[in-house]
Parts: C-alpha cells; sequence; structure tokens
C-alpha cells in the first residue's frame, strides 16, 4: 500500500450528494444529504418527513381503541409490540390486570414478531453487503411466522390484535402446534444463517471495525435496542422494566462491547436464540381463562400522566399519554426508537466511507415510518 | 437513589423548583426558562444525581404555555425524573438548547421546533425536520387550523 505514489498538489473539494429518497439500502423513503470528499463521507445530514402522517395529532382526534390500530403503521415490523405498548400505556391509566392468559399470549406473539423482524432484517442485511441469497433463507423462515399470525389475528403484517383489556379474540386452535414446529425448524435454520454469512470472509471485511458506538455516545445520543446493546449499554426493556410475561421467563440479554457494525448484527443472531428460547418456556404453560378484559365503549383515561415503554426489534418504543379525563389524549407523544438511533448516525458514520454508511444503515435496522412516524 | 433523597439532593442546589409527584409516576420538577441549561447540566454531572440518558422528549402545548418535558434516566444509578419547563410567549418562543449535554437532544428539539414553533438558544442546525421549510404554521398546537387537512369536530 505504501508504495503508491500519491500527488500532494491535487486537492479534492467537498460536495453534496443526496442518498435517497429513494434508493435501495435506505429501504424506504429516507433522504440523506451527504457531503462528502471524494469518498470519505464528512457529514450526514438526514432530512425526513417523505412519510410523516402526523400520527401524534390524529391520536389527538381518535378514541384509544383506535389509537392503537394507528401504531402498526410505526415500526411494522414489530407492529404486535407497538400496539401492546398503547395498550399497556391505556391499561395503565385505567389500572387494569389483564388475566395472565393475556399476558403470556402477547409475549409469545412479541417474541415473534421480534423473530419475524430480526430474520427480514438478516435478509435484508446480506443483501445490502453483496450477499443476495440470505434474503431468499430469511423469507422462507419468516413466511412460516406470518401464517401463524395470519391463522391467529386474521393478519400478516399489521396485526392489530391487541386491544385495552386484552386480546381481540382468543388463539387459534393450531396456535400452539404451529408454533413448536416453527421452532423445532427453526433451531435448524438458525445455524444455517451463521454457516451463510456470519463467518464469510467478505463479509467480515464489510463490517469489522466499521461505524464504531462507544458506550458513552450510545447513552448521549439516547440509542436503544440492538444497536445500543452492541456498543455495551445494556439497554432492553424486558429487563430494565418488566411488562407482560417478561419476568416469569429466564432470558440472557446480550451485550457485546466492540461497538461496530459486527458487534451489532452479532447482537441480533443470538437475541434471536433467546426468543425462541422465551417461546419455548412459554408455549407449554398458556394458562387458561379469558382472553379479554370487557371495558367500556368510551374509554376515558383519568386526567394525568402516563408512560409505557416496550421493547420493540429496534429498541425503546416510549407512549407518552397525557391524559385531562376525555375519551382522547390530550397529546400522545411516540419515543420512536428509531428517531432516536437515527440521531446517532452523523456521528458513527463520519470519516468513514459511502460505502461503509450502507452496511451502517443495516446493521442500525432502520425502518422509515418509525422514524417519521 | 429513592424519590425522597432525590428531592432532598436536588433542593441543595439551591435552583426555584415546583416538585410534583401527582398524577405521573415519575417525580417531576418544574424548571424557570432561565435557569433550564444550568439545572440539566447539574442534573448530568452531579455524581450524586448523574442523568446520562434522555429518553423521551416531547414538546407540549398547554393552552396558554407551550414546553418541553423532558424524560431522564441515569443508566447508572437506575433512578428517573421529569423535568418541564414552559414559556408563556407565543410569540417568539425561546428555549435554552440541552444538546450539548444530552446529544440526541439535537434531533428531538428539531422536531419540537418543527411541530411547536419553539426556538433553541444555542442550537447548532435548528431548521423544518420534517415539514417543508415554507411550511405556516406549527400542527401540533392546540390552535393550529388547517381546514383542508384536518377533520375538525
Amino acid at each position: 500500500m505504501t508504495d503508491i505514489e500519491t500527488d500532494n498538489k491535487i486537492k479534492s473539494e467537498e460536495y453534496f450528494v443526496n442518498m435517497g429518497p429513494q434508493h435501495p439500502a435506505a429501504h424506504g423513503v429516507l433522504r440523506l444529504i451527504l457531503t462528502i470528499d471524494g469518498e470519505t463521507i464528512v457529514n450526514v445530514d438526514p432530512d425526513l418527513g417523505y412519510i410523516h402522517r402526523s400520527i401524534e395529532k390524529m391520536c389527538e382526534r381518535d378514541s384509544y381503541q383506535q389509537i392503537v390500530h394507528l401504531t402498526d403503521r410505526m415500526d411494522y415490523l414489530s407492529s404486535h409490540i407497538n400496539n401492546e405498548a398503547v395498550c399497556l400505556a391505556v391499561e395503565k391509566g385505567l389500572q387494569l390486570e389483564v388475566p395472565e392468559r393475556v399476558k403470556v399470549i402477547r409475549t409469545i406473539l412479541s417474541e415473534l414478531t421480534r423473530l419475524a423482524s430480526h430474520q427480514l432484517w438478516w435478509g435484508v442485511m446480506g443483501m445490502d453487503v453483496g450477499a443476495l441469497t440470505t434474503y431468499f433463507y430469511a423469507f422462507r423462515d419468516r413466511e412460516m411466522i406470518n401464517d401463524i399470525f395470519e391463522e391467529t389475528c386474521g393478519a400478516r403484517l399489521t396485526m392489530n390484535y391487541n386491544i385495552p383489556g386484552g386480546l381481540m379474540y382468543d388463539i387459534h386452535p393450531n396456535f400452539v402446534k404451529r408454533v413448536k414446529e416453527f421452532i423445532t425448524h427453526f433451531k435448524t435454520k438458525l445455524p444455517e444463517y451463521d454457516r451463510l454469512l456470519s463467518g464469510n470472509v467478505i463479509f467480515i471485511n464489510r463490517t469489522k471495525g466499521v461505524g464504531i458506538l462507544s458506550k458513552e455516545d450510545a447513552i448521549s445520543y439516547g440509542v436503544s435496542g440492538p444497536v445500543a446493546r452492541g456498543s455495551g449499554f445494556a439497554s432492553d426493556v424486558r429487563k430494565r422494566h418488566p411488562y407482560s410475561a417478561y419476568d416469569k421467563v429466564s432470558f440472557n440479554e446480550i451485550v457485546l462491547n466492540e461497538g461496530d457494525t459486527l458487534a451489532r448484527y452479532k447482537v441480533r443472531i443470538l437475541e434471536m436464540w433467546e426468543s425462541l428460547s422465551i417461546i419455548e418456556q412459554l408455549i407449554d404453560n398458556i394458562p387458561e381463562g379469558d382472553h379479554l378484559v370487557p371495558t367500556k365503549a368510551v374509554i376515558k383515561l383519568p386526567k394525568g400522566e402516563f408512560y409505557q415503554r416496550v421493547e420493540t426489534a429496534r429498541g425503546e418504543l416510549g407512549v407518552y399519554i397525557n391524559s385531562d379525563g376525555n375519551k382522547n389524549p390530550y397529546r400522545l407523544k411516540f419515543r420512536s426508537p428509531g428517531f432516536s438511533n437515527l440521531s446517532a448516525l452523523n456521528h458513527v458514520a463520519k470519516g468513514g466511507k459511502i460505502g461503509d454508511l450502507v452496511s451502517i444503515m443495516a446493521s442500525f435496522d432502520f425502518v422509515i415510518p418509525d422514524i417519521d412516524r | 437513589m429513592s424519590n425522597e433523597e432525590l428531592i432532598k439532593q436536588i433542593e441543595t442546589w439551591g435552583f426555584q423548583l415546583q416538585i410534583t409527584e401527582e398524577g405521573t409516576e415519575f417525580l417531576t420538577f418544574t424548571v424557570q426558562k432561565e435557569s433550564l441549561h444550568d439545572f440539566c447540566l447539574k442534573l448530568k454531572t452531579d455524581p450524586e444525581t448523574k442523568f446520562d440518558f434522555l429518553f423521551c422528549l416531547t414538546g407540549m402545548d398547554w393552552g396558554t404555555e407551550l414546553g418541553i418535558i423532558y424524560h431522564l434516566a441515569s443508566t447508572d444509578l437506575k433512578h428517573e425524573i421529569v423535568v418541564k419547563v414552559m414559556t408563556a410567549d407565543r410569540e417568539t418562543p425561546e428555549l435554552d438548547t440541552v444538546c450539548d449535554i444530552w446529544r440526541t437532544a439535537e434531533f428531538h428539539e428539531m422536531e419540537v421546533f418543527d411541530f411547536f414553533g419553539i426556538r433553541f438558544k444555542g442550537h447548532p442546525n435548528l431548521k423544518r425536520l420534517f415539514l417543508t421549510p415554507d411550511w405556516d404554521g406549527y400542527p401540533l398546537r392546540k390552535d393550529y387550523v388547517d381546514e383542508a387537512n384536518m377533520v375538525i369536530k
């Protein structure tokens, strides 16, 4: 490398390039205004709003049951968990205790959602760094989860299965059998993911030491989820503030300290094993009982402020409800994991190459409607 | 640190504060807007409090006042509080930025500026983040009117 002669008199100039709003690596309408010097990134300035629907303003108009349906459309890969967040917040406001059966089913479905999301991420991560095969492997396995959702919830993506007070209807008679089939299937396929991509030399070169985020910066930038845990910040809401049935299961919080793209990748792969373990602990022990505590047709939360957080596949989703006692919230704020994680992108990508930005974005696992809301 | 200890500790700093624990699960401090930055910096740097994780920043329109709600946690000491600040000036509301204390605030404050029109003194890059630069008004304010796109009941 040192033998190449360089002409130091040639000066390069900084210039702007638009990455997006339609860019294959952004997986959505995210526009990044890059300031670059040659191929080195000087600054990343995200320009948002291409899919902004003002969900927070719509919430001020809607009833609490209606709000649940809007949340699928934020992080559509964690839609069940988003629904759960709003339901838990409303139940907290009503001081409503849901049956154990509801808690367990919600937890199982949340973990299935997380698995489906991580599978899609894995397929896309491979594709972004040039390994197209991963996409087909991931979708083969994700299809099984979607089928389970379709049978029990009636939808494959925007489930709307949670409602304040419990679940819209009870689980399908086939649910337990099909989940077990999936677990058996996926346990043989997850090692395949490692064999195909995790040890690949090209993949390692594209990810190891790329896009380093230190623990201090991760905390300061409000980063959460697998991105934070890849930087050594134990941010898992399921451990810090257990909700639903997470206090009844034992699982490890995966924390790695490298802080690079490869660490974020490994966290999600290892998390899939933990999700499988959580489902296995619960699937044979779904308590009998009702699937719903009926609420009034018009839900009015008492005056006050309610905050509920859950761990989606992307990190900490917070629902802040400010109620004045009416049937609509006075103000409802979604603290979306994608938005806070995006705030760290400039810091992580600065000084790297444009090609690295693609693998960094893949490891951040952005879902743009989650950022825009 | 428990809430009582936190109140005792924070009261020794001599800021003019309103403290409440009613109607919310978090201990809430309402701070004067003039001392917002000093108060936040103290919360972050004091070894007894160490609030290093700003996990939610919410813009608010209380009808007469505009303001911000900060949800803060300490990753080390595991306690959480809420800080509120408000300004009665609806024409040119201005508050201090906290993005030099918690860097995630840079983005969240841009969002608040976009939807509530609160300007942040000392913010490095305050611009419309979601809406177009020529957008008229601030949509999340309670007195915002858009007859074409809003269903008014």
